[in-house]
């Protein structure tokens, strides 16, 4: 993992001073909650629905046991004993006070956390793949560019004030796990000259209201040139994205505007001129110092079946059963990618207790190299697991209700907030996502269905990434009453896809039942081995308006 | 409105402005917009007083980038302060056209923005009350790292680890 040098806590401790002054100046009275507000915002405190919400960053994904002992310690002392995971691989409490947010930040600073550029028209937290480094037939360890990306990203001077926010994401894998094609700038990285890793970059993705997926802008970039190119790319954006509608103006209306080829033309000029200033090139010995910080743990050489594991497999169905969906394979025999779920059967999803994270803590630091992760579909990764160790960390998982066997399922749902916080929504999301959950709570029928990603917004900014769902559900409000409108066949792997309305909107009551019209229909026309995104592909939106619709 | 440059209030302010549609006073400091030089180049390039080009946020600063030699004086608006257009036009002025007159923020300024400002080649700001010698000190002194290379001689975190 990456640590903080001398350099970096210093920028973060001179953080938490100048906010901490700034909450005293509108406790105070001398700065207005209008006034206040860009300030907060610039450090992920939003005013909810009934209050402050924390929003702390977790750079792509990635924290120690210790650090996750620290969010746990939030959320006991300054929350209610809880918090949520979100999308952008961070986590968000609801409910601190204003006077505690420089406490909670100082508590922070001394684990190496913060909340810089959580909100706010800037550069925000970069994302990654939450395999990263352990994944088989990675092209390059992607945490390696995004902390980068991160410390050429934080309070940058000159794009922190852009039209609109700003997210990136990073992968290595072919497989995509970050949804990059989604994202304003989305970065592959591939194989350049002479084995050096480069990378495809993509601009102009996006979701909300006008949900698009990114183009190619820059084709095997060189390593060294990473920032100059993204350099080139915010300078276009700031200079020439719209400012008039705050509906239009992320860089995905641009790209459009432009036609990518003309906006790839214009980062192209940019990054000829040679930057402005200062040359952005990263010294070669920049890129291995990072590096460095991502070295491979000190793995056991090991075989790569396990007998205990194998027994415990043949005996105990409950962990066959979770072995089959949370595990990944690891790129080092013997060793597993453990799943954790935050999606219990009728829960909230990305919710996690103080307790739980001390639970995933202690795992963490005595099973997986004091590492663990956090998924942009709101889950939990501990990436370094020993099989002959499986058994006991799911027996642990399973203790502290982190064990639910439900990685990639219908149950396994992204779900935004919703009108129970969010000044925002439109309508109730948590709720929905929890009657799902419960309809399909047969293991074995959710199993049967195989790999479903149901992804549930409460309003049309699309924080719980519905246009991408397989089945994905935004609720709308018509006239004060809260309706849910279902679109089908949206993707945000590598071969991303924005879904299709299926039609008219679903109330409360018929929401539920609608989503197993739709299983039911897919389960009636799959073919072996297909997974509903296959089915749906092949045979379109028809069948499925059919069913819904039929009687109507 | 109060003036800083180089975080020291000046009180009087040695440049005019000039409507677009006023005769050009033969003997001042005249600040025109970008819209008049660009329209009468030809003519004001043979005015021997000094002059000045005050740029609105839709302004494009490429179209002036080859006369930056002929003003002692770049003012660049911003409307509010969340169009944060002119922090990339100060880079474009003075880190590369290499200006080396003074270059002015003015208009919605946040006195937490000054700091940026500074980084992105400002040497002046024109904005509201808040706008202090002790704001611009206290803004220019809280951070003693930073991340990015900007062109103003501030040694990177980056430059600072590998011996710079």
């Amino acid at each position: 993992m990456y640590r903080y040098d001398e350099f970096d806590h210093t920028i973060v401790k001179e953080r938490v001073t100048e906010f901490t002054g700034q909450v005293k100046r509108r406790l105070a009275g001398e700065l207005t909650e209008d006034e206040f507000k860009p300030l907060r915002l610039m450090n992920g405190l939003y005013l909810q629905l009934h209050a402050y919400m924390l929003r702390v960053a977790i750079p792509y994904g990635t924290l120690s046991g210790t650090q996750m002992r620290m969010l746990a310690h939030v959320a006991r002392k300054y929350d209610k004993g809880y918090g949520h995971f979100t999308t952008r691989q961070n986590i968000q409490y609801n409910w601190p006070k204003l006077k505690d947010v420089p406490d909670i930040l100082a508590d922070l600073a001394t684990v190496e956390m913060h909340a810089i550029q959580t909100s706010g028209n800037c550069i925000r937290n970069v994302t990654s793949d939450q395999y990263a480094g352990v994944a088989a037939g990675e092209i390059d360890d992607p945490r390696v560019w995004a902390e980068i990306l991160r410390q050429w990203s934080t309070f940058h001077p000159e794009y922190t004030f852009l039209p609109r926010k700003f997210k990136i994401a990073v992968t290595g894998h072919s497989n995509d796990r970050a949804a990059i094609k989604m994202h304003d700038v989305g970065i592959i990285i591939v194989e350049g000259e002479n084995g050096e890793p480069a990378f495809d970059i993509y601009a102009g993705g996006g979701q909300g209201r006008t949900p698009m997926v990114a183009h190619l802008v820059g084709e095997k970039i060189a390593a060294r040139d990473l920032l100059h190119f993204m350099d080139a790319i915010m300078r276009v954006y700031n200079m020439h994205g719209r400012r008039d509608n705050l509906y239009k103006a992320r860089i995905k209306i641009l790209v459009h505007a432009l036609g990518a080829e003309e906006f790839a033309r214009q980062v192209k000029e940019e990054f000829a001129k040679g930057g402005a200033g200062d040359d952005l090139k990263l010294p070669d010995g920049e890129i291995e110092r990072i590096r460095a910080y991502f070295a491979p743990p000190a793995y056991e050489t090991l075989t790569d079946s396990d007998a205990d594991y194998e027994k415990a497999l043949a005996e105990d169905k409950a962990f066959a059963q979770w072995a089959r969906t949370n595990l990944a394979d690891h790129k080092v025999p013997g060793y597993a990618i453990v799943n954790v779920s935050l999606k219990p059967i009728g829960g909230i999803a990305g919710d996690a207790s103080d307790a739980q994270m001390d639970a995933v803590a202690d795992l963490a630091e005595t099973f997986s190299f004091d590492e663990v992760r956090v998924t942009h579909e709101q889950n939990l990764t501990l990436p370094d697991v020993k099989k002959s160790d499986l058994y006991e960390v799911w027996k642990r998982l399973d203790a502290a209700l982190l064990a639910t066997p439900n990685i990639g399922l219908i149950s396994d749902m992204i779900v935004c907030p919703g009108l129970d916080y969010c000044d925002l929504a439109n309508a109730r999301s948590i709720s929905i996502g929890q009657m799902i959950s419960e309809r399909f709570a047969d293991l074995d029928k959710e199993h049967d269905i195989g790999e479903l990603k149901v992804k549930i917004s409460g309003c049309i900014n699309a924080c719980g990434h519905h246009h991408v769902g397989h089945i994905g559900i935004l609720g709308v409000d018509k006239k004060g009453v809260e309706f849910y409108q279902v679109t089908l066949g949206g993707s945000a792997d590598e071969n991303a896809a924005v879904g299709d309305i299926v039609g008219p909107a679903f109330t409360e009551e018929q929401i539920v039942g609608a989503i197993e019209t739709i299983v039911e229909t897919f389960v009636a026309n799959r073919r072996d081995g297909e997974i509903f995104l296959d089915t749906y592909r092949r045979i379109g939106i028809d069948p499925f308006k059919e069913t819904l619709y039929a009687a109507a | 409105m109060p003036l800083l440059k180089d975080g020291v209030a000046v009180s009087d302010d040695k440049w005019v402005r000039v409507d677009d549609d006023a005769d050009l006073p033969e003997d001042c400091h005249a600040l025109i917009s970008m819209t008049r030089w660009l329209k009468d180049r030809d003519a004001l390039l043979t005015r021997n007083k000094p002059i000045g080009v005050a740029l609105e946020s839709s302004d494009n600063p490429d179209e002036i980038m080859d006369d930056l030699d002929r003003f002692g004086l770049i003012a660049v608006d911003f409307p509010l302060f969340k169009d944060g257009r002119g922090f990339s036009y100060g880079r474009l002025i003075r880190h590369r056209g290499k200006f080396e007159g003074e270059l002015r923020a003015t208009g919605g300024v946040l006195v937490d923005q000054l700091h940026y400002l500074a980084r992105c080649g400002y040497d002046a700001v024109d904005g509201d009350d808040r706008i202090t010698e002790a704001a611009w000190a206290e803004a220019n002194s809280r951070f003693s790292v930073v991340y990015q290379p900007t062109g103003d001689g501030q040694k990177t975190a980056l430059q600072r680890r590998h011996g710079g």
